[in-house]
């Protein structure tokens, strides 16, 4: 089992989830985060003086899948949230050691 | 029974006033709100609020007697009027002899609480609430009450022939210049950047900003007549010169116009032309427009830096700057075809300018000194301040138990 950590552009979410059921992976938590990448963010204008911003709002997913369904799932992201400009994200793919489903006790895979 | 008062002219003051307090509540409320930090949002608008309701009290038991009653030495209004004493619901205003008393002091009500209430844009995110309140009761008393009464209450820059339609010395200048003072005591926030938390409220509180305009301006010509009509025009042309104008600076200087500079320039134009609505020609009014904006632009992104006072919403910058090129303008560009009142530089008579120049003078003087030591005094009693805590961690937890958005 493995944890998949997307972090993508807000406005691409609509599409990820989509993506993503066609990918066979309906489970997801969604939380909306600030970060920023190597570009050190953007810069806005108000009134004539520049300022730079940081930190960007983000959309982060927090995905649950078993080993066969990794590779499906980020390709799914991949394709639906990428843009090709800078800002579209990572994704980050950390070992599960198990998973308990909390309505019947499940454990392991079929608990996922 | 014959009765002077006019039904058309007090219907169209009666709608002028509530489009006046429209401007303030929820229009600066508004504006002001969705440009602090989200921590503060409540703290900004309260300001704006509160000052309507102090200044609605005060005018009605000694404010406007004060300003507008019979002058006494060229200084004040002979307070014969207390608590609105001896004034019956059908007697004529004084200065407007075809529309009620009572609705004439409305008027100008509305025009004393959102003078106090601009103010309050330059010191949000770092005075304390009480300190406010108690600014808002001083400055409306000793400062513009006289101010108003100098100007529009038969005073001694009245007398001297001082043209202010609108209030581009009493409410723009007046207000802007007691900012400065205002934040020079108070010293800079923690973090000065101006980043709107959200830039949709300004937007809606500028807008209703214009539309209660047309009642503070076109309502200042007092009747429903063609005088209003032409204030009515040259003050939407102006803001639209204005808007266009620093949308074009926008664009100079970064390569994309900003829907924050759109309504700032907007605010600007409808700044300088207050002063000149009811004295210039529609073509004037364009020139007045079109220049307003890059002298305020000039003094928001650069004059500020310069001089390092923390404005935080640019209350000096926009309404200070612009209302005091407005007046001067009045003195140029007045059209005796207009109003006979008033014939500026431009038909023949530079005297005007000079007036203009000197109305300007002596009331950012009395203001910029009044505010200071009202100021001063606050500061050194209740404190103007907030902890530094407060300050970091937003002034509406802290100082009203209250959260803009829970999410």
């Amino acid at each position: 089992m493995k944890a998949i950590i997307a972090i993508i552009r807000p406005e691409k979410l609509e599409q990820v989830k989509e993506n993503l059921v066609g990918a066979g992976c309906y489970g997801m938590t969604v939380t909306e985060v600030k970060g920023r990448g190597r570009q050190l963010g953007i810069r806005e204008s108000y009134r004539g003086k520049e300022y730079h911003i940081d930190l960007l709002p983000k959309t982060r997913l927090d995905i649950i899948v078993n080993d066969d369904k990794v590779e499906k799932v980020v390709d799914a992201i991949v394709k639906s949230a990428q843009t090709g400009d800078i800002g579209d994200g990572k994704i980050f793919i950390l070992p599960v050691e198990d998973v308990v489903r909390i309505r019947t006790g499940e454990r392991g895979e079929k608990a996922v | 029974m014959n009765t002077p008062i006019n039904p058309g002219d007090t219907a169209w003051i009666l709608i002028s006033t509530a489009l006046v307090l429209l401007m303030t509540v929820p229009g600066v409320a508004l504006f002001y709100g969705g440009l602090t930090k989200k921590e503060n949002v409540l703290n900004t608008m309260f300001m704006s609020l509160i000052a309507f309701a102090l200044t609605s009290i005060i005018w009605v038991l000694y404010g406007y007697p004060l300003a507008f009653g019979g002058d006494i030495h060229g200084l004040i209004g002979n307070p014969t009027n207390l608590f609105m004493n001896n004034i019956n619901i059908n007697s004529p205003a004084t200065l407007a002899p075809t529309i009620p008393a009572l609705i004439y002091i409305g008027f100008q009500l509305t025009f004393a609480a959102i003078t106090v209430a601009l103010i309050s844009g330059a010191v949000v995110e770092r005075m304390k609430f009480s300190a406010w309140t108690a600014f808002v009761i001083l400055w409306i008393s000793l400062v513009y009450v006289p101010v108003a009464h100098w100007v529009w209450g038969g005073g001694f820059l009245s007398q001297l022939g001082a043209l202010d339609f609108a209030g581009g010395t009493v409410v723009h200048i007046n207000s802007g210049i007691a900012a400065l003072a205002l934040v020079y005591l108070l010293g800079k926030r923690k973090d000065t950047r101006l980043l709107p938390h959200h830039l949709g409220y300004s937007v809606i509180g500028a807008s209703l900003l214009w539309f209660g305009w047309f009642g503070f301006n076109a309502g200042s010509a007092l009747t429903a007549n063609g005088l209003a009509a032409s204030a009515f025009l040259v003050t939407n042309t102006a803001a639209a010169a204005a808007m266009i104008s620093w949308i074009i600076l926008d664009c100079l200087k970064t390569g994309k116009p900003t829907l924050l500079g759109a309504i700032s320039g907007a605010i600007a134009g409808l700044v300088a032309i207050t002063p000149a609505a009811g004295y210039v020609t529609v073509p004037a009014a364009i020139i007045i427009g079109l220049l307003t904006s890059i002298f305020s632009y000039f003094a928001v992104s650069k004059l500020k830096t310069k001089l390092g006072y923390d404005d935080a919403l640019d209350v000096f910058g926009i309404h200070g700057i612009s209302g005091l090129w407005g007046s001067i303008a009045t003195g140029l560009f007045a059209a005796p075809f207009v109003n006979e009142l008033g014939t500026g530089l431009f038909y023949g008579n530079p005297k005007q300018l000079l007036i203009q120049v000197l109305a300007v003078v002596i009331v950012m003087a009395y203001s910029f000194t009044m505010t200071l030591i009202m100021g001063k005094l606050l500061d050194v009693t209740i404190g103007l301040r907030v902890s530094e805590k407060d300050e970091i961690e937003g002034l509406d937890t802290n100082l009203h138990e209250e959260t803009g958005y829970r999410l």
